[in-house]
């Protein structure tokens, strides 16, 4: 009996979110009850770090027991393949690099609490469900999960009017979107009389053309899923949310709740279990369209911003839009192409916002164009290693952001795309003038700012890698595509 | 030795920024250390010279390994006749421009010879690769250290100038790429394989109006590369903002890039495209425009180094040409046209600089009668001017000679209109000089100028001597180039060679040009 209701698989399926969820209860316990006092919250990052090892090593088991196949469980609301297996690992990553970093911010900010940690976990186990769930359900309570941790973290220098005009903006509009999705979830359980992604795809394929319920589906959860990803015009909270979260959030949230949720509309739209696969005639016309508008916003309004938390916000937006265009191609090299494009992102956009943590100190905010001028006169080391993730950001080789943008032209090329591919390109161009702003302050500008930056050595660890890894995968990218080759979405 | 010979090359000057980094702070030290970087690179790079077979065909020197056999890229160098001459050139005006930077440079002064090293390897690269995706990652690497020279060590509109040069040759190069995905595309959809090697996508069939689109995605980004007539605005700029070396290689190198694309991608690549009539006939007078618009542009100019700026506009007018006249003598006469602009235009900047050190102006009008000052300047500057005008016995001459020859064949009224370009080209260098130079000091304050001094004058002797060289002997490097023209005249036009029509043999443009004398 118990058997059949949780097997060894299905535990083997889980087991890292299981670990995600043990350890961030944990935190919790442990902040108030074992931990008092505020010099021992060094174990809470040690924890992560366990969790974070648990995680690892639950990913890699799998990896080997499904050795490219794919794993149902659950009665096939969850599968474990190389795609969820992939992007799982983006998140891993991410959440190790935001934790090493936020320890030293948080007792800058002022605001250093132990829940932080298990947010952080918490989140991560929602993106867990997001990359494995081939359920709505399962789906649904992944991005609830992913989402509520956020609303929290966004929040979190309470006493900071506007981290809290942040939190407020990204909950309301967060839970609206939320709304969207489930009634285009009701409308697909309508469809089908189940909430499994593959009795749902029998069911849409059976339907004929252009049939008004499916579009209908297709419209309320694309709204839901086009604003976790802030593509335009679902974008507007965004770069609010993104400038008044602490910056450490701002990282998390701009890499892997990005992430999360492309794997999340991947699932969606490509593949045999996407529910609207067979209706792609109608949706990548809307795609196109709305991948278009993206990279508009996002370019041109970032041109003109004096504060890089937004600057980088808009900037992310059109890396949003990019990434669509991925799937607007829809074939085999964009998938591929959106996968290596998180993979880098992941690097570079975290890199960048790492450099913005490191200039908040103790009553400076540090994140106006000011503050960052003059960089390469007071630390060299962080200029360059900020320009080496802004040129990836514009995606100018031989830095890893190139390989990102060559595969979206590649695939858009390959579906003969070619308006889309034209305005793509000169977006990028129009992206190097906001972009190499930055690098004008650092480089050209005046030193304004005098005090040093926060530096500590879990940001200098976080900070190398991410900029060794933006360069690596620039130079020598075999290793890196290959693997997003072998964990392509079927 | 032999087989990774270009690596070294290309290397060296790589190996030099990271030895550069890890100097102590003493400017002199990393000066020295930076001069001797350089020409280092220029000696690795003379053996290619001596190596060099004349007139082997396809390439030597070749090096091959599989780079990122997913996206089916090689690193993979070589070089022919016309590589060849663009990276000697490249190595040996890196030595001059390091050389006049000494003391034209007070700030910042690592950074300043890390990025000029770093914009090295990318222009050398730029001329070795044999595989489209090296040879754009090169193509792009060159930006950056471009615009940080520009940007910091620039005049007082130099972030103007910087970003405008860095979005302009961006925007091109993106177009460019998209064109080489289309070939890409197509040679894998013939293929079965996907590669950027130059010699694989060589053989790729494609219908005309395929090539034709392609053709404009690469004329885009080495139109604006070289750059051609409605693409030049960003060079005037970017020139007058530029520190002195910074000009100089600008001038001397990386425009040679986008002739260089023209010959090593468009040309051999799509041949029935670039072999169109109306296609042909647009560049042709696009060229002609940049080459008499350039040339009066430069009659109005009250600022002396704008005025050396358009005057590239419209050198670089006859190298396109040339490149268009499809023909033996026009594409020889381009390429050594190339290295003729290198080093005269060079020169030139270089006299500005000289001048700009001592009075921190370059209004035109500030100056005159400085031979009464200045009698070595006076001298150096002339026969800069005089080599950039095209003078007989000096390289500028053999170069537009043989370039006129070629448009002459391809078409007698290209050739009538572009010789304007020649007059007006000596109109505008004697009136700047009979301005600057002649007549009684009319500025108190060019009075206490001192004359230039040894390393001054050291760094213009061999430009001079090589200017020298190729006006009286320009025989080898026609030589040199005969075999890489012959390739891919026979490309564009099969049967060329073997034709109803005579065509003048290249030997023959040397000796007439030689003749002419």
């Amino acid at each position: 009996m118990i058997d059949s209701l949780y097997s060894t698989s299905d535990h083997f399926a889980i087991v890292p979110a299981i670990m995600l969820a043990l350890f961030g209860c944990a935190i919790l316990l442990f902040d108030f009850w074992v931990f008092p006092d505020p010099r021992q919250r060094k174990w809470l990052l040690i924890f992560v770090m366990v969790a974070e090892v648990f995680t690892g090593v639950g990913l890699v088991r799998q990896m080997h027991f499904i050795a490219s196949g794919t794993l149902e469980a659950f009665n096939g609301s969850i599968i474990v393949d190389d795609f969820s297996i992939f992007f799982n690992w983006l998140f891993l990553i991410a959440a190790v690099i935001v934790s090493v970093v936020s320890y030293q911010y948080l007792e800058n900010a002022g605001e250093h609490h132990g829940e932080y940690y298990s947010l952080i976990l918490f989140a991560q186990c929602g993106m867990y469900f997001l990359a494995t769930g081939a359920d709505l359900v399962t789906l649904f309570i992944g991005l609830e999960l992913m989402a509520l941790s956020f609303y929290v973290m966004v929040g979190f220098l309470r006493s900071e009017k506007r981290s809290n005009e942040a939190a407020v903006k990204y909950l309301l509009l967060g839970a609206f979107s939320s709304g969207f999705l489930v009634y285009g979830f009701s409308v697909l359980y309508g469809i089908a009389g189940s909430t499994r992604l593959s009795d749902i795809v029998a069911a849409v394929a059976s339907r004929p053309a252009w049939d008004p319920v499916v579009y209908l589906a297709l419209i309320t959860t694309s709204v839901g899923l086009l604003f976790k990803i802030a593509a335009a015009p679902f974008h507007m909270w965004a770069p609010d949310a993104y400038e008044g979260a602490p910056t450490t959030v701002t990282a998390y949230l701009s890499v892997a709740s990005k992430a999360a949720s492309f794997a999340f509309l991947l699932r969606l739209f490509y593949g045999q279990l996407a529910p609207f696969a067979p209706v792609r005639e109608v949706w990548t016309p809307i795609l196109a369209v709305i991948a278009v508008i993206t990279m508009t916003v996002g370019n041109l309004a970032a041109i003109n911003q004096s504060n890089i938390k937004r600057l980088l916000a808009y900037s992310s937006i059109s890396h949003a839009g990019y990434m669509l265009l991925g799937v607007v191609a829809g074939n085999e090299i964009g998938i591929k192409g959106i996968e290596v494009y998180l993979m880098v992102y992941t690097f570079m956009n975290l890199g960048a916002f790492l450099v913005l943590v490191a200039l908040r100190r103790q009553k400076i905010i540090g994140d106006e164009m000011d503050d960052i001028s003059g960089l390469m006169k007071k630390s060299p080391g962080y200029a360059v290693l900020m320009l080496i993730f802004l040129i990836s950001l514009a995606g100018i080789p031989p830095t890893a952001g190139f390989l990102g943008k060559y595969y979206i032209f590649w695939s858009l090329i390959q579906a003969h795309q070619y308006t889309l591919a034209v305005i793509a390109t000169l977006y990028a161009a129009v992206a190097i003038y906001y972009y190499f702003r930055i690098v004008k302050s650092m480089f050209v500008s005046e030193l304004k700012e005098k005090a040093p930056m926060a530096t500590s050595f879990g940001m200098r660890v976080a900070l190398t890698v991410s900029g060794v890894m933006t360069l690596v995968i620039g130079l020598y990218p075999e290793p890196f595509l290959k693997l997003a080759q072998s964990s392509l979405l079927r | 030795m032999d087989q990774h010979l270009l690596s070294i090359v290309l290397l060296t000057p790589l190996g030099g920024l990271l030895v550069l980094l890890l100097l102590p702070g003493n400017k002199n030290l990393i000066r020295i250390w930076a001069n001797l970087a350089a020409l280092a690179g220029f000696a690795v790079s003379l053996p290619l010279v001596f190596r060099f077979q004349t007139g082997l065909p396809g390439f030597q020197f070749e090096e091959r390994f599989d780079w990122i056999p997913a996206l089916g890229a090689h690193y993979h160098l070589g070089i022919d006749g016309i590589s060849l001459l663009l990276v000697m050139l490249t190595t040996f005006m890196g030595v001059i421009a390091m050389l006049c930077s000494w003391s034209a440079i007070q700030d910042r002064v690592r950074e300043y010879y890390a990025m000029f090293l770093l914009l090295q390897t990318g222009m050398i690269g730029v001329f070795l690769s044999l595989d489209f995706f090296l040879f754009y990652i090169f193509w792009e690497l060159v930006l950056v250290p471009m615009y940080f020279i520009i940007g910091v060590w620039g005049g007082p509109r130099k972030l103007y100038a910087a970003i405008k040069f860095f979005l302009y040759t961006l925007a091109g190069s993106v177009l460019m790429l998209l064109g080489i995905l289309s070939l890409y595309f197509q040679h894998f959809q013939q293929f079965g394989f996907y590669t950027f090697e130059i010699s694989d996508l060589m053989k790729t069939g494609m219908p005309l109006h395929l090539q034709e689109w392609v053709f404009w995605a690469f004329f885009i980004g080495f139109a604006i590369k070289v750059p051609m007539f409605p693409f030049h605005t960003w060079l005037p700029d970017a020139h007058v903002e530029a520190p002195t070396a910074g000009s100089v290689i600008l001038a001397a190198v990386l425009l040679k890039m986008g002739t260089y694309g023209f010959l090593r991608f468009s040309l051999p690549l799509l041949p029935q495209a670039s072999g169109d009539r109306s296609i042909v006939q647009i560049l042709a007078i696009l060229s002609i425009v940049g080459i008499i618009y350039g040339a009066l542009v430069c009659l109005m100019q009250k600022d002396w180094k704008k005025l050396v700026a358009y005057s590239s506009v419209s050198h670089l007018g006859f190298c396109t040409l040339g490149i268009f006249s499809m023909n033996p003598n026009g594409i020889a006469g381009s390429v050594l046209q190339q290295v003729n602009h290198g080093i005269s235009t060079g020169m030139l900047f270089m006299v500005i600089g000289v001048i700009y050190e001592r009075r921190h102006t370059r209004e035109i009008s500030e100056y005159g009668g400085l031979a009464h000052v200045m009698p070595k300047f006076a001298v150096i500057f002339a026969i800069a001017m005089l080599s950039s005008a095209g003078l007989p016995l000096l390289n500028g001459f053999v170069g537009e000679f043989t370039i006129l020859q070629g448009a002459f064949e391809a078409n007698r009224v290209w050739a009538a209109f572009a010789v304007t370009g020649v007059i007006l080209g000596a109109a505008y260098l004697l009136w700047l000089y009979q301005r600057t130079i002649l007549g009684q000091v009319t500025n108190g304050k060019n009075l206490t100028i001192p004359d230039m001094n040894f390393r001054e004058v050291a760094m213009f002797v061999p430009l001079i001597a090589v200017a020298i060289w190729i006006g009286v002997y320009p025989k080898p490097f026609f030589d040199v180039l005969r075999q890489p023209v012959t390739e891919i005249v026979e490309r564009v036009h099969p049967g060329y060679f073997n034709g109803s029509q005579p065509k003048p043999a290249l030997a023959q443009a040397g000796t007439q040009a030689g003749g002419a004398r």
